[in-house]
């Protein structure tokens, strides 16, 4: 029963040098504590009651040694901070080529979307060298998306895409954890993050994941269908129309809505399919029905039918034209990386559809 | 056990509660504690305020269609009906330092009479109508104007929420002010100096100015 | 340096003399009572008994972790059970305990003062502490809440199916029995202060209770509206938080912990405040830095509430926000730091004595340092990353709240004990139970830090996927748990049987300056006889032995005349 580990193994870019800041804190923890307590011990003995140490003129205050003791531990901390902060601020700027997959937390479990189609639950496949972005929202409370080997976590909330990145180091199997506090099966929402040499990954994904029985529609694919389904293409056609206005190529682009100029973001197609009031395009009216996510006692779209939804919307941003969209072409910049484009390739099209409106969950 | 005799005893200020020294420090320490109830109610309220602000940054059109169906008329009705009632609370303190108990009384009805009518306006033809036109945050909840349900759905609930808090410390009001009126009827030794009533005046202005920044923030909101 | 011996006749002379305790003995006496030290007793019992609730959840908490599968638990019931320790500790043990035990009882009397300025709040205060602790109970028997003590939204708003409603309601009570007891603090040392009692005479446990009093009547609000915002979503479905209407429920943690985090303030400052009497008194020698200790309490309070977001740099709040947060939270530390150097270099020069209430400010000492430093991690961004949501975070903070605010309050009550109860508890078993709460604590929380660098989760319940791992330190922090409770029952036994049994208690027994000293012990209801005037600087131990004698004499007097009347019948 002797613990066998004291530090977690070092399985992503970050590891090392949180790592780093880690045992530095540390070092700077015992060196203060000891200290202060062999101090304290040191003074407990020589002047305890009785003994015959020199007790003259004992000292009350003393401004010298008040500012000696406070302003070098600040500045130490404000190095800490410095270095922290640098550190944390890399977390949250992900390279732009970075391969995007997408994560929805629910209760109890994790859902992963490969944007070439390919799911998972509770596991997570990535190739390593190559850095990942998770995209994520929550379907129901908030739950954080953890992997301790490689340092990194971020909440995964409802109603809004968050964001964490890491670059896999080292071919592996680790740790998933959710780490927010969810409900009966917070502890056994978990798993493990497959790393996989990038060759291996590219096999993986285009045999269709662990589960290669199935025929995977790219997301794209799948967002394209529910496009057709709850007849978005009525109103939204190629070119403005009174109705509606065009989807096409309006991806990272500024918007000119009521509100003010906006930028469009993932978050912006998410809002604007479940609550489309919230910001009209400059020349149009609300008349948009509202698409929106499913709760606990109403129908709706899931995230995952959501996230498909914007995909193909963000689709039409980089592809020619609209009816050019075979599979092979799709070429999902906005997630960029080009690992993904060459699994897209060999997937056919169509396939089988689990995705219907208010549906899969 | 010797009892020497206790300085408290020289001058016996039968105003004076045994724990204080004499009168002044007795008031000053009432003073401060309203004080420090009413900070304390500021922060209480001044959350709900923070974030009331935050939402209608974020959904100021919603916010707006939603408070078009406010009344402004009888929100107004209601600033005066307080601002009167302060008024009136005001002279009652007055008339307690002066010692005009009669007076003191008339005001602090008319006080208890513009807060019940207060909340008579707020009850019965604001939130009443509201009730009726299903604007009632809940599963009752349905909306046929424009703006996004969802957003409307939350200024009702920040309206009902923070009205509603208004209204319960109006009610505890009323009540405190009637009971000043009882003790002060049947001179109960406890309310017979003017201080209970300067405490129940502060906080009467403390609800009357709450109710002053409640007022614009969602019946007077502009687009 | 020992309790001096007391004799015979004066052992029965102080056993007779009126006091607070046996000014009246009828039930209405005490539960309708104004006095400040009356209150306080009762207080000791009900926070008491919601310690051992809360003790009693987490040994159950604890035992249920030595396997990854569980033991005998369903997942449901765990969450139940933490959630149950979480709040039962924070609202209804830490926030309450030093304040309204050792603070009601002694601020009167340290600033000179007959009673708190509202003695009749201060009972509205316990009543409102045991209406919302039976409200607690209730929330319990009627099948508990599982959301943890933070009651995050949407899952404590929409989605839990226990009995939040009646969870946050009672700890909204406790807010307000918090925010009473704050209120009569503040007036009190503004404005019942003997003659004589200036700023900088006062004790510095007296500055640590008005900071403390000053965070709870501005934060404590705060939590209580975002409570009852969470118990209209479900009663009302006012849904502020609810993502389904537009709101955010991020918004809820930062008004949850706007108060939270000034919170652990309240829970740590009256402790530091503590701290700071038994150095003194045990070091035989004025605190070093008086002033900068009592600043380092009004700092420590404002600072406090500027740092709110580095509970949440993972959740979704900008870069920015988190950069900032961070920075406040290293500045934060800098006030707590002064203090520690500041009681360390106390015992320079001083004459030191190791009783019981010694041992456990010298515990605090270490422990808090620790918890502290283990802040940093954490206040760090780069590695806070890593270790929120983790073990290492219940590391740190029950290294400050129990390592700290525990065993500060337990050397308090050690040291206050023979003047609150008229009786001496005994001396071996004191410093038994020190050693050994000590010893049980670090064995148990030390290996949580590895746990938590390692990897794993808190309120976690299973832990199969690394069980392996992570079970060596949940079976070394689940020993050490139960020395620990061994430590902390031994206290209530012996301090509960020196009540009737130990020794009686000179006015004061460990020598100590200061004006809860100078009058008998137990205080007679008015506090002294005569009410007193202050013309010594705090913790003035050099002009002691002349002000002592006098006191010793007067006592004296006081007790021939007592024997002669005993005599007469």
């Amino acid at each position: 029963m002797f613990p066998t580990k004291l530090a977690p193994l070092q399985g992503s870019n970050f590891a090392p040098e949180v790592d780093a800041l880690f045992y530095i804190i540390t070092a700077l923890t015992v060196f203060f504590t000891v200290g202060v307590m062999a101090v304290v011990i040191f003074f407990a003995i020589k002047y305890r009651a009785g003994s015959k140490a020199d007790r003259s003129r004992p000292q009350n205050e003393n401004l010298f040694i008040e500012i000696a003791w406070s302003v070098p531990p600040l500045i130490l901390g404000l190095v800490i901070f410095a270095w922290g902060s640098v550190l944390f601020v890399k977390m949250r700027r992900p390279p732009q080529n970075a391969l995007e997959i997408f994560v929805i937390g629910k209760q109890w479990m994790w859902h992963i979307q490969h944007p070439n189609g390919v799911r998972e639950m509770n596991e997570l496949h990535v190739p390593s060298g190559v850095p990942i972005k998770l995209t994520m929202i929550s379907q129901d409370v908030i739950h954080a998306f953890y992997v301790p080997q490689f340092r990194t976590q971020f909440m995964v909330v409802p109603g809004r895409y968050t964001y964490e990145w890491f670059e896999p180091t080292k071919p592996g199997k680790y740790y998933l954890f959710c780490a927010m506090h969810c409900g009966a099966g917070h502890s056994e929402m978990g798993g493990y993050v497959y790393v996989m040499p990038p060759k291996d990954y590219q096999t993986w994904l285009a045999h269709g994941g662990s589960t290669p029985s199935n025929e995977h529609p790219t997301l794209v694919q799948q967002g394209q269908e529910l496009y057709t389904q709850l007849s978005c293409s009525n109103c939204h056609k190629e070119q403005d129309t009174e109705r509606a206005p065009s989807l096409y190529g309006i991806y990272n682009k500024t918007a000119k809505t009521d509100k003010g100029d906006m930028l469009v973001t993932d978050d912006y197609l998410r809002e604007a399919i479940v609550n489309p009031y919230d910001k009209i395009v400059a020349g149009y009216t609300n008349t948009m029905p509202e698409y929106k996510r499913v709760t606990q006692t109403e129908p709706g779209l899931t995230e995952e039918q959501l996230r498909s939804l914007v995909e193909y919307v963000k689709s039409l941003s980089s592809s020619a034209t609209p009816s050019g969209l075979t599979p092979g072409a799709v070429s999902p910049a906005a997630s960029g990386g080009p690992v993904a484009v060459n699994a897209v390739a060999t997937q056919k099209p169509g396939g089988v559809s689990a995705v219907a409106a208010g549906g899969v969950r | 056990m010797a009892t020497t005799a206790t300085p408290h005893g020289a001058h016996h200020d039968d105003r004076v509660y045994h724990q204080f020294e004499d009168y002044e420090q007795q008031t000053d320490s009432y003073v401060i504690g309203m004080w420090c109830f009413v900070v304390q109610e500021i922060m209480f309220f001044g959350a709900l305020f923070m974030a009331y602000t935050l939402y209608r940054w974020k959904y100021q059109d919603d916010f707006y269609q939603a408070r078009q169906t406010l009344n402004i008329l009888w929100g107004a009705v209601n600033t005066t009906v307080l601002l009167t009632s302060s008024f009136s609370m005001a002279l009652a303190v007055h008339y307690a330092q002066q010692k005009k108990q009669a007076l003191q009384q008339a005001c602090l009805f008319f006080t208890l009479l513009c807060a019940c009518a207060f909340l008579f306006v707020k009850l019965y033809f604001e939130w009443a109508e509201k009730f009726r036109l299903h604007h009632v945050m809940g599963p009752q909840f349905h909306w046929t104007g424009s703006g996004s349900p969802a957003h409307i759905q939350l200024f009702f609930s920040l309206y009902f929420g923070m009205t509603g808090l208004h209204g319960v410390h109006v009610l505890a009001g009323i009540i405190v002010i009637g009971i000043l009126m009882f003790m002060t009827h049947k001179n109960y030794p406890s309310v017979r100096d003017y201080i209970p009533t300067e405490l129940v005046g502060l906080y009467w202005h403390f609800v009357d100015i709450v109710w002053i920044f409640l007022f614009p923030l969602f019946y007077l909101m502009p687009k | 340096m020992s309790t001096k011996a007391i004799s015979q006749e004066e052992t029965s002379h102080i056993a007779e003399r009126k006091n607070y305790l046996n000014n009246g003995s009828s039930i209405s006496s005490w539960l309708l009572t104004f006095d400040h030290k009356r209150i306080a007793f009762m207080y000791l019992i009900s926070i008491s008994f919601f310690f051992l609730i809360g003790a009693i959840a987490a040994g159950i908490v604890r035992l249920e972790l030595v396997s990854p599968n569980g033991v005998m638990l369903e997942n449901e019931t765990f969450n139940k059970m933490f959630s149950a320790h979480g709040i039962t500790m924070v609202f209804f043990f830490l926030v309450p305990s030093i304040p309204a035990t050792l603070g009601n009882f002694l601020l009167p009397i340290m600033v000179g003062a007959r009673d708190l300025a509202f003695p009749r709040m201060n009972l509205l205060s316990w009543y409102l502490y045991v209406i919302a602790g039976i409200l607690l109970l209730l929330a319990v028997f009627m099948g508990g809440v599982d959301t943890g003590w933070t009651f995050y939204t949407p899952f404590s708003s929409l989605y839990s199916k226990t009995q939040v409603t009646l969870a946050v309601s009672a700890a909204f009570l406790a807010g307000f029995s918090s925010i009473l007891t704050g209120i009569n603090f503040i007036v009190t040392v503004h404005k019942m202060r003997c003659p004589g009692m200036t700023w900088d005479r006062l004790p510095l446990f007296v500055w640590a209770m008005y900071a403390t009093s000053l965070i709870m009547i501005l934060g404590t609000p705060v939590v209580a509206i975002t409570l009852l915002l969470v118990a209209f979503e479900r009663v009302f479905s006012i849904g502020v938080f609810s993502p389904e209407l537009g709101g955010d429920p991020v918004l809820f943690q930062h008004m949850f912990w706007f108060y939270s985090h000034p919170a652990v303030y309240i829970m740590v400052l009256p402790g530091m405040g503590v701290i700071s009497e038994i150095m003194a008194a045990f070091s035989r020698k004025r605190v070093f830095g008086y002033h900068f200790v009592a600043y380092s309490s009004l700092a420590i309070a404002a600072l406090g509430f500027i740092v709110w977001g580095h509970h949440m740099f993972v959740s979704s709040q900008s870069m920015y926000q988190g950069i900032v947060f961070s920075l406040v939270s290293f500045l934060v530390a800098v006030p707590s730091a002064i203090k520690v150097f500041n009681w360390t270099a106390t015992m320079y020069k001083g004459n030191i004595d190791l009783s019981t209430p010694m041992l456990y400010a010298l515990g605090f000492l270490g422990l808090f340092v620790i918890g502290g430093l283990t802040g940093l991690y954490l206040a760090c961004i780069g590695t806070d990353v890593h270790l929120t949501g983790t073990y290492f975070v219940v590391a740190h903070f029950h290294f400050v709240m129990v390592g700290g605010s525990v065993t500060a309050f337990l050397g308090g009550l050690h040291f206050w004990w023979p003047k609150m109860f008229g009786r001496m508890y005994p001396e071996f078993w004191g410093k038994m139970a020190a050693l050994i709460t000590f010893v049980g604590f670090i064995v148990t929380f030390m290996p949580q830090f590895i746990l938590g660098f390692l990897g794993m989760p808190r309120r976690y319940h299973l832990y199969y996927f690394a069980g392996a791992e992570f079970q060596p330190y949940h079976i070394m922090s689940t020993a050490g748990s139960s020395v620990l409770a061994v430590g902390l029952l031994m206290p209530a036994l012996y301090l509960t049987w020196s009540l009737k049994y130990g020794e009686p208690a000179s006015r004061n027994p460990f020598h100590a300056v200061g004006l809860e000293w100078t009058t008998q012990s137990p205080p007679p209801t008015e506090n002294f006889d005569t009410p007193p005037v202050v013309t010594w600087e705090a913790y003035d131990y050099g002009e002691m032995e002349a002000h002592e004698a006098h006191l010793d004499e007067a006592e004296l007097e006081e007790g021939g005349e007592a024997k002669k009347e005993v005599e007469k019948l």
